[in-house]
């Protein structure tokens, strides 16, 4: 098995998810480019440890899922809270903890 | 026990240099103690007790020297009942420190030359303490002063009776503050307080001799008690001794107001009269006198050393003669005469094994005299509303008969008419001085001629002639308390020569100075006696013509010599200090503040400033926006991403 396109898929999500998070001002659009990183980088461990033949890569890949998942319990929360006080999700209006 | 060590001969002279051999105190322990404890105590109580004490507070601080003065006595006569080899106590109180190879033991010496410190100091403090008990009466903090009597006391006491020479320098710091106390002690007045701090930073001149010289005997001899010290000086180098000795000599200077040091002195003045009598002529300033002769065996040692203390007692005798002569003010000519007749003391302590006994006994019989003048003189100040200027003085005999006739017997002394104490010191002092030295003989004659000189424009100015009184001003007598002391001072004036009878105070001091041979003039003693008094009549007669028989101006002359232009500003050394001290270090001050503030500072303050500046322009970045941060992230990590590839191909 040629790990080759495995990873070249993963690049090409992490890239997506990271261009996005760079771009995109809609804070759950963010999120989901975040998810989008997380879930390429998974691809990335499970791909290498299938090729390893081992199961460290895996085990790597299930803490990152049970990361991701309490981050977006936390994370959703946190837009919600936002949208609420200030009728927008954009992270750019988001920005008054500064100098 | 008897003292079994053998007296080590000098190389150069021949005679034997006592030791310092103490033995056991026994039952003299109690009244030593009690000799410094007594004003000790005194003083603790009058400056602890508060307002509590101002009631009794001057009987008390008398009662307190009169007993010190009890113990005194009682103290000499056991001496006396002793054999001449046992007259030196040693007791030993305690340990004060030790570290490592150095103990320092904190103990008393009573030897005869202690023993007649103690008599003057007592003594002479009894009856100052006596008068001060009127002259201070209408003084509201006249507690606080007999408070600081006792304080000066009690260390002049510690400084004569230690054995040890740290215990010398603690006694010699209690006196130097109890001085600035005391000549502050009118501290609303602002001359008065820059005297006594004046007074204060002059002798600490003088203290970093005493402490350097002590420092200089531990490394050298690993001990500062005298015992030691005495047994150890024969075997060093006499480099180190002249050192040793020069750095006493500083020490002296400073406390007795011998040239280059002398500028404090007449500025001592501002203080109470009665302090100006008991620390600033009979006791304080001849501490440096104390100091030389009690350390015989390390200037015995060093011909250099002793010769510099007989030039600086020359010099600042012909100083103070000369300040003396142009003086107005009353107690700053005899504050010229103080240091001139110390300069005799110091002089004659330079002279050596010849000269210590007579140092000594002009010591006791200046002592005497010139507290009774100054007492004389605060009296007189009494009587004037403290008008200090002699020339608004003038016919005060018949206002103020005792002190006008104690006074006298002050001046006669002084100027040493025959059979006065002063004659038998001050002849003895110039005949050894000629014998051993004729410049600095011929010196010190020139000196008495002085001395005789403006001691009578004094007397003429004081008591003579016409009044001059300022308008409203009504000389009266002082009360008894005051003339009391001055009774009895003056007859110690007169008697004091007493002392001399059969070479007694000679012979009571070898046991300290060691014995001197017989002096071979070439002309018999009493052709010297008589040609002394032959130069003093001049002074004497000279005054007289001056100022007897001419008119006394009220203002002084501004026309005058040079001479006396110089007398009056006290021969430009505070002039002289100025340039040589105080401008340097005033400039030097300046600069190091300027570099404190330019470069210190400006270092510090610097790097604070180009920090903030720094952190001003770092914290735009913080500037909120999340997807910045976001790309700073990527950045990063690309820039770590980076370095591992250039790391891993390299």
């Amino acid at each position: 098995m040629s790990v080759t396109p495995f990873i070249v898929l993963s690049a090409i999500l992490f890239t997506i998810g990271a261009v996005g998070v760079l771009t995109r001002r809609n804070a759950i659009v963010v999120f989901m480019c975040v998810e989008l990183m997380l879930n390429a980088s998974n691809l990335a461990l499970i791909t290498f440890a299938k090729a390893n033949g081992n199961l460290d890569g895996q085990i790597a890949a299930f803490f990152v899922m049970v990361v991701a998942a309490a981050e977006v319990v936390v994370g959703l929360a946190i837009i919600m809270t936002i949208f609420r006080t200030r009728r927008s999700a954009s992270v750019d209006d988001a920005s008054l903890l500064k100098y | 026990m008897i003292s079994t060590a053998i007296d080590v001969l000098a190389a150069e002279g021949g005679h034997s240099i006592p030791l310092v051999e103490p033995t056991s105190a026994g039952s003299l322990a109690l009244p030593l103690v009690l000799v410094i404890a007594l004003p000790a105590v005194g003083a603790a109580i009058l400056l602890l007790g508060g307002r509590r004490t101002d009631a009794w507070g001057h009987l008390l601080g008398t009662a307190a020297v009169v007993g010190s003065f009890v113990c005194s006595l009682w103290l000499f006569l056991g001496l006396l009942g002793r054999g001449e080899e046992e007259r030196q106590l040693g007791l030993d109180l305690w340990t004060w420190f030790a570290t490592g190879r150095w103990e320092v033991k904190l103990g008393l010496l009573y030897d005869p030359l202690s023993a007649l410190f103690l008599l003057l100091i007592t003594g002479v403090g009894a009856l100052i303490h006596v008068y001060s008990i009127g002259y201070m009466e209408h003084d509201v903090r006249r507690r606080r002063f007999f408070g600081y009597l006792n304080l000066f006391v009690a260390a002049m006491l510690v400084l004569v009776l230690s054995s040890d020479y740290v215990g010398v320098f603690l006694g010699w710091e209690g006196v130097g503050l109890a001085s600035y106390l005391l000549i502050g002690f009118w501290q609303h007045k602002p001359s008065a307080a820059a005297a006594s701090k004046k007074a204060f930073v002059i002798n600490r001149v003088g203290d970093i001799g005493l402490s350097l010289g002590v420092g200089l005997m531990l490394v050298t001899f690993g001990t500062t008690s005298f015992d030691e010290v005495s047994a150890l000086t024969s075997g060093a180098s006499a480099g180190v001794m002249t050192a040793i000795g020069l750095l006493l000599l500083l020490a002296a200077c400073g406390k007795s107001a011998q040239f280059p040091l002398q500028s404090w002195l007449l500025d001592a003045m501002e203080g109470p009269t009665p302090v100006s009598a008991l620390i600033h002529a009979a006791t304080m300033v001849t501490a440096g006198v104390y100091l030389i002769v009690r350390s015989q065996f390390v200037f015995e040692y060093s011909d250099t050393a002793r010769l510099a203390v007989a030039v600086i007692g020359t010099i600042t005798l012909l100083m103070g003669a000369w300040i003396g002569c142009a003086k107005d003010d009353i107690k700053k000519t005899l504050a010229g005469s103080t240091m001139s007749q110390i300069g005799y003391m110091v002089l004659a302590s330079g002279l050596g094994v010849a000269g210590y006994a007579f140092a000594i006994f002009h010591l006791l019989t200046h002592g005497a005299f010139k507290a009774n003048m100054f007492l004389g003189a605060g009296s007189v100040m009494h009587g004037t509303d403290d008008d200090v200027d002699m020339r608004h003085y003038g016919a005060l005999q018949k206002a103020m008969p005792v002190t006008f006739l104690t006074f006298a017997m002050g001046y006669l002394a002084i100027i040493g008419f025959p059979g006065f104490s002063g004659f038998w010191s001050k002849d003895k002092i110039i005949e050894t001085a000629l014998a051993e030295s004729p410049v600095l003989g011929v010196c010190a004659l020139l000196g008495a001629g002085v001395t005789g000189f403006y001691m009578t424009r004094l007397m003429l100015m004081t008591f003579f002639g016409p009044k001059r009184w300022e308008p409203g001003v009504h000389p009266h007598e002082s009360p008894k308390v005051m003339t009391f002391p001055l009774v009895a001072l003056a007859a110690l004036s007169v008697l004091g020569g007493l002392l001399l009878l059969n070479d007694w105070i000679v012979t009571f001091l070898a046991p300290v100075t060691g014995e001197a041979e017989e002096h071979h003039l070439p002309v018999p003693p009493i052709l010297i006696s008589a040609l002394v008094v032959l130069v003093v009549a001049l002074g004497v007669a000279l005054a007289f013509v001056l100022f007897g028989r001419r008119e006394v101006p009220r203002e002084a002359p501004t026309e005058v010599s040079f001479l006396t232009r110089a007398g009056r500003n006290e021969l430009y050394g505070n002039e002289v200090n100025d340039t040589l001290v105080v401008g340097p270090g005033k400039q030097l001050t300046a600069g190091l503040a300027t570099f404190d503030r330019a470069v210190v500072d400006g270092g510090a303050m610097g790097t604070a400033a180009s920090i903030g500046g720094l952190s001003q322009a770092l914290r735009r970045a913080q500037n909120g926006f999340v997807r910045s941060y976001a790309l700073s992230l990527l950045a990063g990590a690309a820039l770590v991403l980076l370095a591992l590839v250039v790391v891993n191909l390299a």
